[in-house]
C-alpha cells in the first residue's frame, strides 16, 4: 500500500542517512533523504485528493502486532482517513521541501548526514503520529517527534544554549505527556481499549458519567478530555507550557520551519480534533480549550510585538496561532482549526524559511534592528515573505477573494462568534484583538528588514564579515556589506510555499469549512457541526469586517511607527515602559519557572541526597552500626575480610541448624 | 524429566561451575577465553531451553528431581517467568566477560571463576523449586558479588561492600526462621506447592514482613537503598552491569514467587506500605539522581526510581501490573547494564566517573554517542523502547487501583527524562574542554561486540514484545487467579450518568445551538 512506503519511506531513509554518516558522506545522504520526503510526497497528494473529490473512504492497514496484556491490546497500524490525508500532505509536502532547502541553507555545516537523518526520522515519527488508529501509537509518534525535536533543537551541540533549549524542550513536553499518559489510562481504565474508532464510538455514552479522581469525584469525561489536553498544551506550547518554543529556535532555521511552525507543534491540535467526540461529551473540557487557546493566542501575540530576533518573532506568532486553532476547536469548530492547521503549515514554514533567506543573506544575524532595506537586495525572499505575511494577517477583501489566512484564521473568528456562547464572545473579542497585533507585529517584521535604511553595521556578524567597526565605516551604514538572494535550492521552496500562501485558502476553504461540502469531505474523521459551519457564514456583516479592520489598524500602526516616524517605537516603549518590559521579558514565565521549579528542584535533590540519604538514612543505619560494632570489639580494622566469612558462617550455620531440626524431628 | 533427555537445567549450573574450578588453575588468557566459551555455552543452552519451552503448556517445566536427604532435595524447574529471568542471566554474562577483558589485570583467573560463580548461583536462583535450595543459592549469589567488589573494586570498596553486608543480614535471617516456619507448616518445602498453600490469616503477616525485609532490601526500596550507589560506585564495570542487570531483578522475583503467591492476604494488607515507599522512592531518588557528579552513582539511583516502578506494578495485583513489572525488570537488566558498561567505556579511557571531566564526545566519539544516546532514551522510556512498555502496562496496572499512585509515579517520566537528558548533555556535549577527552578512540570492535546485542533487544523488546511476554503470559494469569480473592478494589469507580444516552447522530444535532 502506498500508505506504508508514505511512512517507512522516510525511516529507512533517516537509517541509512545516520548510520552511514561520514561513511557514504554528504551528497548520499542527502540524495537519499530527499529523494525519500518528494516519493513520500508524491504518494499522499493523490490519497489526499482521493478524499477531496470523496473517491475514498477510510481504510486502515495493520502492520504488526504490538502489546497483549490481557484487555490491553494494541497493534501497529496505519489509519488513513480525511483527517490523516489532510495530515499527511501537510507533512510530507513541507517536509520534502525543507529537505531541499536544507541542501542550501545547511550547505557549509560539516555534520549534514546526520542532519538530514534527524529531518526524516522526524517525518517518520509525525506520519506515525497522524496515522495512529490507537492511542499508544499516537504516543509513540508523540515521542518520537519529541525526540527529534531535542535532536534537531541541540543539532549544534558545541552551544550551551542550544542544549539548555534542547533538554528545556524535551522535559517541558514531558510534562504534557504526564498528562497524556494519565489520559490514555483513564480512557483504557473506562472504555476497556486504546483503540480509537472504538473510544470514540463509545465516547457520546458516557456523557454525564463521574469517575473518581485523586480523591474527588468529577465528571469523568472532563477528567479524561483535561488530561489528554494537557498533552496537546505541551505539544502545542499553549499558556503555561509554552516556554520551550521560543528557545527552541536556537536549532537550525530549517527546522523551525518544519516542526516548531508547520507540523509538530499542530499535533496537539491534531489530537483535539482526531478526538473531537471525546471533546464533545464534555463541556467543561471545551471551554477549557478555548480559554487557554484563546489566552494563548493573546499572550503570544503580545510578546511577539517587542521581539527583536527575526525567528522569535515568527515563533511567538506560531504559538498565538496555535492558540486560534485550539479556541476554535473548543467552540466545536473543528474543521475551521484543521483548516487553519492546513493554511497556517504553509503561510508560517514560507515565514520561517524567508527568514531563513534573510539570515543566510546576512551573514548569520538574526536581529532585526540591524537589518533594514533589504527589499532591493534579496527580492524574491522579499516577495515570498510578502505573501507569508499578507496570508497570515489575513488580507483579503469580504465576499471577494484573499489569502490562505483570510479564509482559515477569519473563519475561526466568525465561527467563535457564531457559536454564541459567553465563551465564545469572549473568544471572538481575543481574536480580533489579536488580528490587530497579528497585523501589527507581522508589518513590524517586514518594515523593520526589508524598508528603511540599513543599519547592517552595528551587527556584529556583519563586522566580523567586513572587518569594519561603525566607526570605520562612518556614514555608510551598510559597511559595504553585500547580501545575496539564496540559491536555487532554497528558492524553490520558498515558491511553491508562496503558491500555498495565496492558493491554499481560495481552494480549499469549500471542502474544509463549507456547511455542506465539509460534512461530505470529512466525513466522520471529526467532529463536523454542520450547523454552526452554516452559522459561520451567516454572521452578521460587522463581524466579518471585524477582523479586517483590525488587520488595517495594525498595518496602519506599523507603517506609521517604522516607516513614516521611526522615533514613535523608542518613544512608545519609553512611556509604557513597564508594560513594554513585561512584553519584552516574555511576562517572566521562564524567570517564575526558574524559581518555583528549576531550582527547588535541584535544592530538594541536593537535600535529599545530603540531609536525608547520608545524614539521616546511613547515620542511624549502616555508619551507626558500625559504631557500634566496632567499640563493641575492637576487631575493627579486620571487619574488611571478617563481615565476608561472618556473612557465610551465619548462612551456614542457619542452613546447618535448618537441616538437623528437619532430620531429627 | 523433558523432552530433551538430558537435564538441562544441571548442564546450565554445571558449565559454569566447572569453567569456574577450572579457571583457578590456568593462566590469564586462557582464563578469559575459557570463561567466554562456558558463558557462551550456557547461552546456547539458554537459546534451546527458550527454543524447547512450550508456551501455554505445562506451569513447570524441564523439571529435575532429586531426594538429597530427608526433605531437602536437589528440585529444579522453571516457569515462563523463570526463564525470560534465566535468558536475561546468561544473555548479559558473556558481556560481563567482554567487558573485563582489558579492564581487569590482576587476579584474573579468580576474577572469572568469581563470574562464573556468580553465573551459577544466579540461573539457581530462578530454577530452584526447593525453598531451602532457592535459600542457599538467594544467599550465597552474595559472596562472589562481595569478592568482585573488594578485590576489583575502587578505593572505599570496604565501605561499600560493609553496607551490602549489613543491610542484607537482617533480611535474610528473618527470611530464613520464616522458611523454617512455612515448610514445617505446610509439610513441604517444595515451592509450587506452597504457592498453591493457603497460610493461616493470622500467620501471613508476619510471614510477609519477614520474606519482605529481604526482598525490599534486595530490590532496592527507600529507604533501604543507600548500599546500592556505594556498592556501584566501587564495583567494577562487570560488576555493576550484573548487579543491576540481574542481582537487583532478585527481589522483585522473590516477590513474584513468594510474597504475592503465598501470602496473598497480606500482600493486599501491606499495599499502602509498599505503594508509599514506592512513591517516595521515585521523587526521592530521581531527585537525587538529578545532582550527581558521579556517573555511576547517577545510574545507581536511577535504578531505585525504576524498581519503584517494578512494586507499584507487582502490587496493583492486575495483569496490566504484573506483566509490566516484569518486561521493568528484563528492561531495566538490559538498559541499566547498557548505560554501566558505557560508563565503563569512557572509564576506561580516562579513569575518572566524573561527569564534569568529560563534554563533547559526540565530536570525537560518534558512535558512542549514538549507542549512549539509545539506552538514554530507553531508560527515559521513550515508546518503541523496551522501557516504554514495561513502565507504560505498570502505570496502566496501578492507575486501575490508585489514581495518587498513579499520577505520582508518573513524574517519574518527567524527572527521569531531565536527570538523563542532562547526564547525557554533560558527557556528550558541549565542547572538549581537554587533550585527554578528545585524545579518546571511538568504541573498538570489542566495545560495539558487546554493546550492539543490548541495542537489538532493546529495540525489539520495545517494537514487538510480544516474544517475550508470552512465555510469561501463563503464569501471570496463574498469579492472577491466585491474587484474585484478595483483588483491592479501585479508586475510579465508574458511574454512569443518568441522563438519557443520546445516539452520536442525535448528539450531533443537538450541539451548539
Amino acid at each position: 500500500m502506498a500508505i506504508t512506503l508514505i511512512v517507512f519511506l522516510p525511516l529507512l531513509a533517516a537509517i541509512i542517512a545516520g548510520l552511514g554518516n561520514r561513511i557514504i558522506g554528504n551528497v548520499p545522504a542527502k540524495v537519499v533523504t530527499t529523494l525519500a520526503l518528494f516519493a513520500a510526497c508524491g504518494l499522499s497528494w493523490p490519497i489526499f485528493i482521493g478524499f477531496l473529490n470523496g473517491s475514498s473512504t477510510e481504510y486502515v492497514v495493520p502492520v504488526l502486532s504490538w502489546l497483549r496484556s490481557g484487555d490491553l491490546q494494541f497493534d501497529w497500524a496505519l489509519r488513513v482517513d480525511t483527517l490523516t490525508a489532510v495530515m499527511l500532505v501537510v507533512v510530507t509536502s513541507v517536509s520534502a521541501l525543507v529537505h531541499l532547502y536544507s541542501w542550501g541553507y545547511m550547505d557549509e555545516d560539516p555534520d549534514q548526514p546526520r542532519f538530514f537523518a534527524y529531518l526524516s526520522l522526524f517525518t517518520f515519527a509525525m506520519l506515525m503520529l497522524v496515522t495512529a488508529d490507537n492511542l499508544v501509537q499516537m504516543f509513540f509518534g508523540w515521542e518520537g517527534v519529541g525526540l527529534a525535536s531535542y535532536l534537531l533543537i541541540g543539532f549544534w551541540f558545541r552551544k550551551p544554549s542550544a542544549n539548555a533549549a534542547a533538554i528545556k524542550a524535551f522535559v517541558v513536553n514531558r510534562v504534557g505527556d504526564l498528562g497524556f499518559m494519565m489520559g490514555i489510562f483513564g480512557t483504557f481504565l473506562v472504555f476497556g481499549t486504546v483503540s480509537i474508532p472504538a473510544i470514540l464510538a463509545a465516547a457520546p455514552g458516557m456523557e454525564g458519567a463521574t469517575i473518581g479522581f485523586l480523591g474527588n469525584r468529577f465528571d469523568l469525561m472532563t477528567v479524561l478530555c483535561l488530561l489528554l489536553f494537557i498533552g496537546a498544551m505541551g505539544k502545542s506550547a499553549q499558556l503555561g507550557l509554552h516556554t520551550w518554543l521560543p528557545d527552541a529556535m536556537e536549532g537550525p532555521t530549517p527546522v523551525s520551519a518544519l516542526i516548531h511552525a508547520a507540523t509538530m507543534v499542530t499535533a496537539g491540535v491534531f489530537m483535539v480534533c482526531r478526538l473531537s467526540p471525546m471533546f464533545e461529551a464534555s463541556p467543561t473540557a471545551l471551554t477549557v480549550v478555548t480559554v487557554v487557546g484563546a489566552c494563548t493566542a493573546l499572550f503570544a501575540a503580545t510578546v511577539g510585538l517587542v521581539q527583536t530576533d527575526i525567528k522569535r518573532v515568527i515563533a511567538y506568532s506560531t504559538c498565538s496561532q496555535l492558540g486560534y486553532m485550539f479556541f476554535a476547536a473548543g467552540v466545536g469548530a473543528y474543521s475551521a482549526a484543521m483548516f487553519h492547521l492546513f493554511t497556517h503549515a504553509f503561510f508560517k514554514a514560507l515565514l520561517f524559511l524567508g527568514a531563513g533567506s534573510v539570515i543566510h543573506a546576512m551573514h548569520h544575524e538574526q536581529d532585526m534592528r540591524y537589518y533594514g532595506g533589504l527589499r532591493k537586495h534579496i527580492p524574491l525572499t522579499f516577495w515570498a515573505m510578502m505573501a507569508g505575511t499578507l496570508a497570515i494577517t489575513g488580507v483579503g477583501i469580504v465576499g471577494v477573494a484573499g489569502f490562505a489566512g483570510f479564509y482559515s484564521k477569519d473563519g475561526i473568528i466568525e465561527a467563535a462568534f457564531a457559536s454564541g456562547t459567553q465563551v465564545g464572545q469572549f473568544a471572538f473579542t481575543i481574536g480580533v484583538v489579536a488580528a490587530l497585533l497579528t497585523s501589527f507585529y507581522s508589518w513590524r517584521l517586514m518594515f523593520l528588514t526589508f524598508f528603511g535604511k540599513p543599519r547592517w553595521i552595528q551587527s556584529e556578524h556583519i563586522q566580523h564579515s567586513v572587518h569594519k567597526t561603525p566607526e570605520q565605516a562612518g556614514a555608510d551604514t551598510t559597511g559595504g556589506y553585500h547580501p545575496h538572494e539564496s540559491p536555487m535550492p532554497m528558492l524553490f521552496p520558498l515558491g511553491m510555499l508562496t503558491v500555498g500562501a495565496i492558493a491554499a485558502g481560495f481552494v480549499f476553504h469549500h471542502s474544509f469549512i463549507d456547511a455542506e461540502h465539509g460534512a461530505a469531505f470529512w466525513n466522520g474523521s471529526l467532529f463536523f457541526d454542520a450547523h454552526l459551519m452554516h452559522e459561520m457564514h451567516e454572521v452578521p456583516l460587522w463581524v466579518k469586517l471585524a477582523s479586517t479592520v483590525a488587520m488595517l489598524i495594525g498595518l496602519m500602526t506599523a507603517i506609521l511607527m517604522y516607516l513614516v516616524n521611526n522615533t514613535l517605537p523608542a518613544k512608545v516603549a519609553g512611556a509604557l515602559s513597564p508594560i513594554y518590559k513585561f512584553f519584552l521579558n516574555k511576562w517572566y514565565f521562564d524567570e517564575l519557572y526558574n524559581h518555583i521549579f528549576v531550582k527547588p528542584s535541584f535544592a530538594l535533590g541536593r537535600f535529599f541526597w545530603k540531609v536525608g540519604d547520608e545524614g539521616t538514612i546511613n547515620r542511624f543505619g549502616p555508619d551507626g552500626a558500625a559504631v557500634l560494632v566496632a567499640s563493641g570489639s575492637r576487631m575493627a580494622v579486620k571487619l574488611q575480610s571478617g563481615f565476608l566469612y561472618s556473612y557465610a558462617l551465619v548462612m551456614l550455620l542457619g542452613l546447618v541448624a535448618a537441616l538437623t531440626w528437619l532430620m531429627v524431628r | 524429566m523433558n523432552d530433551l533427555g538430558f537435564p538441562i537445567l544441571s548442564l546450565m549450573l554445571a558449565v559454569p561451575m566447572a569453567a569456574a574450578i577450572a579457571c583457578l588453575f590456568v593462566s590469564a588468557n586462557t582464563a578469559r577465553w575459557l570463561a567466554l566459551i562456558a558463558t557462551l555455552v550456557d547461552l546456547a543452552l539458554g537459546i534451546v531451553l527458550w527454543m524447547n519451552f512450550d508456551i501455554g503448556g505445562a506451569q513447570w517445566q524441564f523439571v529435575e528431581r532429586a531426594a538429597l536427604f530427608d526433605r531437602f532435595s536437589w528440585a529444579l524447574g522453571i516457569d515462563g517467568i523463570a526463564l525470560m529471568l534465566i535468558m536475561l542471566s546468561v544473555f548479559l554474562m558473556p558481556i560481563c566477560i567482554g567487558a573485563s577483558w582489558e579492564a581487569i589485570q590482576t587476579r584474573v583467573g579468580e576474577y572469572m571463576a568469581a563470574f562464573l560463580l556468580m553465573e551459577v548461583l544466579m540461573i539457581g536462583v530462578f530454577a530452584a523449586q526447593d525453598i531451602f535450595l532457592f535459600y542457599i543459592f538467594f544467599e550465597a549469589g552474595l559472596i562472589p558479588m562481595y569478592l568482585i567488589i573488594g578485590i576489583w573494586g575502587g578505593a572505599n570498596r570496604i565501605y561499600a561492600s560493609y553496607k551490602f553486608f549489613l543491610y542484607t543480614l537482617l533480611g535474610s535471617v528473618l527470611m530464613l526462621i520464616a522458611m523454617f516456619w512455612m515448610v514445617n507448616e505446610a509439610g513441604t518445602s517444595d515451592i509450587p506447592t506452597l504457592m498453591a498453600y493457603d497460610f493461616p490469616l493470622e500467620a501471613q503477616s508476619w510471614l510477609w514482613l519477614a520474606f519482605f525485609a529481604s526482598f525490599a532490601v534486595k530490590m532496592p526500596m527507600w529507604p533501604v537503598h543507600t548500599w546500592l550507589p556505594d556498592a556501584h560506585v566501587q564495583a567494577p564495570t562487570a560488576g555493576s552491569v550484573i548487579l543491576a542487570g540481574v542481582l537487583l531483578k532478585m527481589g522483585g522475583y522473590g516477590f513474584i514467587r513468594f510474597s504475592l503467591p503465598m501470602f496473598p492476604d497480606a500482600s493486599v494488607d501491606y499495599i499502602w506500605l509498599v505503594f508509599a515507599l514506592s512513591m517516595v522512592a521515585v521523587v526521592y531518588t530521581s531527585l537525587i539522581a538529578l545532582v550527581q557528579s558521579d556517573m555511576k552513582k547517577l545510574i545507581a539511583y536511577s535504578s531505585v526510581a525504576h524498581m519503584a516502578i517494578v512494586t507499584v506494578g507487582l502490587f496493583a495485583f492486575n495483569r496490566q501490573g504484573l506483566e509490566g513489572a516484569l518486561v521493568v525488570m528484563l528492561s531495566h537488566g538490559l538498559v541499566s547494564g547498557a548505560l554501566f558498561l558505557c560508563v565503563g567505556v569512557i572509564y576506561d579511557r580516562l579513569h575518572t566517573r566524573e561527569i564534569d571531566r568529560y563534554g563533547g564526545l559526540s565530536i570525537n566519539m560518534p558512535r558512542y554517542a549514538l549507542l549512549f544516546l539509545l539506552f538514554t532514551m530507553a531508560s527515559i522510556g521513550l515508546p518503541g523502547t523496551s522501557g516504554f512498555v514495561g513502565e507504560f502496562l505498570s502505570l496502566v496496572g496501578v492507575y486501575e487501583v490508585s489514581s495518587w499512585v498513579a499520577i505520582v509515579s508518573t513524574t517519574g517520566i518527567i524527572l527521569g527524562a531531565a536527570y538523563m537528558l542532562y547526564l547525557y548533555r554533560r558527557v556528550a556535549y558541549g565542547v572538549i574542554k581537554s587533550d585527554d577527552v578528545a585524545a579518546m578512540p571511538d568504541l573498538t570492535k570489542r566495545e560495539i561486540a558487546l554493546l550492539l546485542p543490548i541495542a537489538i533487544v532493546v529495540l525489539w523488546m520495545g517494537v514487538y514484545p510480544e516474544s517475550f511476554m508470552a512465555p510469561m503470559r501463563k503464569d501471570v494469569g496463574a498469579l492472577e487467579a491466585r491474587l484474585a480473592s484478595a483483588k483491592p478494589v479501585g479508586d475510579a469507580q465508574v458511574k454512569l450518568g443518568a441522563t438519557p444516552v443520546l445516539s452520536p447522530a442525535a448528539h450531533a444535532e443537538e450541539g451548539h445551538h
